[in-house]
C-alpha cells in the first residue's frame, strides 16, 4: 500500500515522499493521531546538528513521541480502533544482558530511520502498548519522554546504594519535571529537591519537597544521589555542582543531551567514589511501566496535563512548519501536533 | 454499514495506444488498482469493497486482487454500467440484493486510478457522509476556469476563489442516492457526469472534504510519469 511520509529534506523543509507498506506482513498498521515534538526533532528541524550528521540522516521523517489508532493487525494482537502508544526503539536482535535501547544494532525512529510523521506507521506488535481510556490523548502523546525518566529511575534503583534520604534533580525543564513526579511516586519517603534557574518554573514543582535556585544553594546542602536533567550548555555547571554537593558513593544519573564534550571534575568523582551512569531512550518495558503508573495514579496525569502547551491541528506541511516554529517560542511544556494527515 | 465502491470502468481509450485499461498498468511492481484497493482493504470500517470494472476484465481483476491481497472475503468484483452513475448503481443494487439497504448504508465511491488517496480523506468522507448524507473531495482551483457557451469565445470567467477541482472519494447515503437517481428523467441522467450532481440537482447539500494535490487521477501517459516521479522522490506540498 502506498503510504505518505512527511520527511525533513533539509533544515526547515518538509516534503512529501511515498513508501510502500507490505500488507502481507504480520506487523500492525497504525494511524498516528497525536505527535509530540522533542528537542531532538527540533535540532534536526533548525539544522543545529552537525552538518555531517544532517547529511547522513536526512531526508527523514521526524518525531519519535506519539500515539495512534490501530488500523490493521493481521496477527490479532490488537483490534482496529485500539489506542496505542508507539515505541520508537526498534531492536534487530536480542541480548540477554544488554537492554534493547542500548544495543548498537537497534534502530530508533527519527534518528536512524523514518519517525512518526507519516500517514500510516507499520510496526511489530511488540512496539505498541495499549493505552487505558483514562489517559488523555495530549498527555499520552509524550509518553516516550516520560518513559525515559522512568527508565532512568528503574536503573538508578538497581545501581544506587540504599541510603536515599535526599535525591537532587538538576534542571527546571520538561525532563526534570516528569522525572521528579515519578521519583516522588517511586520513593515517597525520600526528600526530592529540585535545582533550577527560573523561579517561575520552579514554582510549578509543587509535588517535590523543596526547590532551590542554583545560585542560592545553602552551604550545608547534602544530597545522597542526583539526576541531571539539564543538557546543552548547562551540562557542565550542573554536573560539577552535583559533584560538589553529593555525598560520597552517591550515584549521578545523567539524562541531559549535550552536542559537545563536557569537562567535569573527575578528581572529586574519584575522591568521593561516585558512580555516574547515562540513560537515554527507553524500551518496551519502560513504556508498559509508565502507562501502568498513569493508570494507577491519576494525580500523575493531572501534573502532566500542566505540560501540555500548544495542541496544533496539522493538516498540511504549512501546519507542520508552524507547529515547529511555535515550539521554539515556548518556555516550558510540550507542543503536540493533532495529526490529521 | 459502510461499503467502498471502486469504479474501474475506464477501458483505457484516453491512454494512448496501451493495450490495458489504465487501472491495470503497473506502478511500483503492482497494478494501479491494487494500490487503490489496498487503501480501502486496511480500513476495517468497510464491510465490503466492491470493485466495478469493464465486463471483459472481471476475471482479470479478480485474479490480480487474489494474487495481491492476503484474503479476498470482503472484496467483490462486479461489472460496471454504461455510465459512471450506472456503475455506481450496479454496486447499490448489489448491496440491496445481498445485505439490504437502509438509511444508514453509506457508500464511499472512488476512482480506481487514484492510488494516492490518503487515510484521512477516506475517514473524513465516511464521517461526513454519516452526518450529512453526501460528500465530495475537492482541492481549491489553481487555474482560472473559463466558460465558453459557443466553444469560441468566453461567456464568463467565474470567481476562482469560489471554485474547486473535484477529486474522489465521493460518499453517499446509498438509499437516498438510489431514490434521487431513480427520480431523474433520462434527459437529466444523460447530462450527469458526477454522482454528487444528483444530490445538488435535487437541492440536497453535498459536504466538501479537503483533498490533496497529490491525490491525482492517472488518466493520461503524462499522469503515469507524474505518479512514478512521486514514488521516486520527495516533493514540496
Amino acid at each position: 500500500m502506498l503510504n505518505t511520509v512527511y520527511r525533513l529534506t533539509q533544515p526547515r523543509k518538509i516534503e512529501i515522499a511515498f513508501n510502500e507498506i507490505d500488507i502481507f506482513s504480520q506487523d500492525v498498521i497504525v494511524k498516528p493521531t497525536y505527535l509530540s515534538i522533542c528537542n531532538a526533532d527540533q535540532r534536526y528541524f533548525q539544522g543545529t546538528r552537525d552538518a555531517k550528521v544532517l547529511a547522513k540522516k536526512l531526508p527523514m521523517a521526524l518525531i519519535h513521541e506519539g500515539i495512534g489508532e490501530v488500523v490493521y493487525a493481521p496477527d490479532g494482537s490488537f483490534k482496529p480502533g485500539d489506542r496505542v502508544v508507539m515505541v520508537p526503539n526498534t531492536p534487530t536482535q536480542k541480548d540477554e544482558v544488554i537492554a534493547e535501547n542500548y544495543l548498537r544494532s537497534s534502530k530508533f525512529r527519527a534518528s536512524g530511520f523514518d519517525g512518526f510523521m507519516q500517514e500510516y506507521v507499520q510496526l511489530p506488535a511488540d512496539r505498541l502498548v495499549l493505552l487505558p481510556e483514562s489517559i488523555p490523548d495530549e498527555i499520552a502523546a509524550f509518553t516516550e519522554i516520560v518513559s525515559v525518566g522512568v527508565h532512568a529511575i528503574s536503573r538508578f534503583d538497581k545501581i544506587a546504594h540504599q541510603r536515599r534520604n535526599v535525591i537532587g534533580v538538576w534542571g527546571d525543564g520538561n525532563l526534570s519535571y516528569m522525572t521528579s513526579i515519578f521519583l516522588k511516586k517511586f520513593f515517597p519517603e525520600t526528600k526530592i529537591y529540585v535545582f533550577g534557574v527560573v523561579p517561575k518554573k520552579l514554582a510549578d514543582f509543587t509535588f517535590v519537597d523543596e526547590t532551590f535556585l542554583t545560585t542560592e544553594i545553602p552551604d550545608d546542602m547534602h544530597i545522597d544521589h542526583a539526576f541531571e536533567c539539564v543538557g546543552g550548555n548547562g551540562s557542565q555547571v550542573a554536573i560539577n555542582q552535583i559533584i560538589d554537593y553529593i555525598n560520597p558513593e552517591g550515584t549521578i544519573s545523567i539524562l541531559g543531551v549535550s552536542e559537545y564534550p563536557v569537562p567535569i571534575n573527575t578528581r572529586m568523582i574519584l575522591e568521593k567514589g561516585l558512580r555516574m551512569f547515562g540513560s537515554s531512550r527507553s524500551g518496551r518495558e519502560d513504556f508498559v511501566k509508565t502507562v501502568d503508573m498513569y493508570d494507577r495514579y491519576p494525580e500523575i496525569i493531572e501534573y502532566l496535563s500542566h505540560m501540555v502547551g500548544i495542541v496544533k491541528p496539522v493538516r498540511s506541511i504549512k501546519d507542520m512548519n508552524e507547529a515547529f516554529e511555535l515550539d521554539t517560542k515556548k518556555a516550558f511544556g510540550k507542543t503536540i501536533m493533532k495529526w490529521e494527515k | 454499514m459502510i461499503y467502498a465502491v471502486i469504479a474501474a470502468g475506464g477501458i483505457g481509450s484516453r491512454m494512448g495506444n496501451l493495450e490495458k485499461p489504465k487501472q491495470y498498468l503497473t506502478l511500483k511492481n503492482k497494478p494501479i488498482i491494487v494500490h487503490t484497493v489496498e487503501k480501502f482493504y486496511v480500513n476495517s470500517a468497510f464491510k465490503k469493497i466492491i470493485i466495478l470494472c469493464p465486463d471483459q476484465w472481471v476475471s482479470y481483476t479478480k485474479n490480480i486482487l487474489a494474487k495481491h491481497l492476503p484474503e479476498n472475503e470482503r472484496v467483490i468484483v462486479l461489472k460496471g454500467g454504461s455510465t459512471r452513475n450506472e456503475t455506481i448503481m450496479n454496486a447499490v443494487r448489489y448491496i440491496e440484493e445481498t445485505d439490504g439497504l437502509d438509511d444508514e448504508t453509506v457508500i464511499v465511491t472512488h476512482d480506481a486510478v487514484r492510488p494516492f488517496v490518503s487515510a484521512r480523506i477516506i475517514d473524513e468522507n465516511i464521517d461526513a457522509a454519516i452526518r450529512f448524507g453526501a460528500t465530495d473531495t475537492v482541492v481549491p482551483a489553481t487555474d482560472t476556469i473559463v466558460e465558453s457557451a459557443d466553444k469560441e469565445t468566453i461567456s464568463s470567467i467565474p470567481d476562482r476563489s469560489r471554485l474547486y477541482q473535484g477529486q474522489t472519494p465521493q460518499a453517499f447515503k446509498a438509499k437516498k442516492l438510489k431514490e434521487l437517481y431513480e427520480s431523474l428523467t433520462d434527459d437529466e441522467k444523460s447530462i450527469l457526469t458526477d454522482a454528487c450532481k444528483i444530490f445538488s440537482m435535487k437541492g440536497f447539500p453535498v459536504r466538501l472534504i479537503q483533498g490533496e494535490v497529490h491525490n491525482i487521477k492517472i488518466t493520461y501517459p503524462y499522469d503515469l510519469r507524474v505518479a512514478k516521479a512521486l514514488l521516486d522522490e520527495e516533493i514540496a506540498d
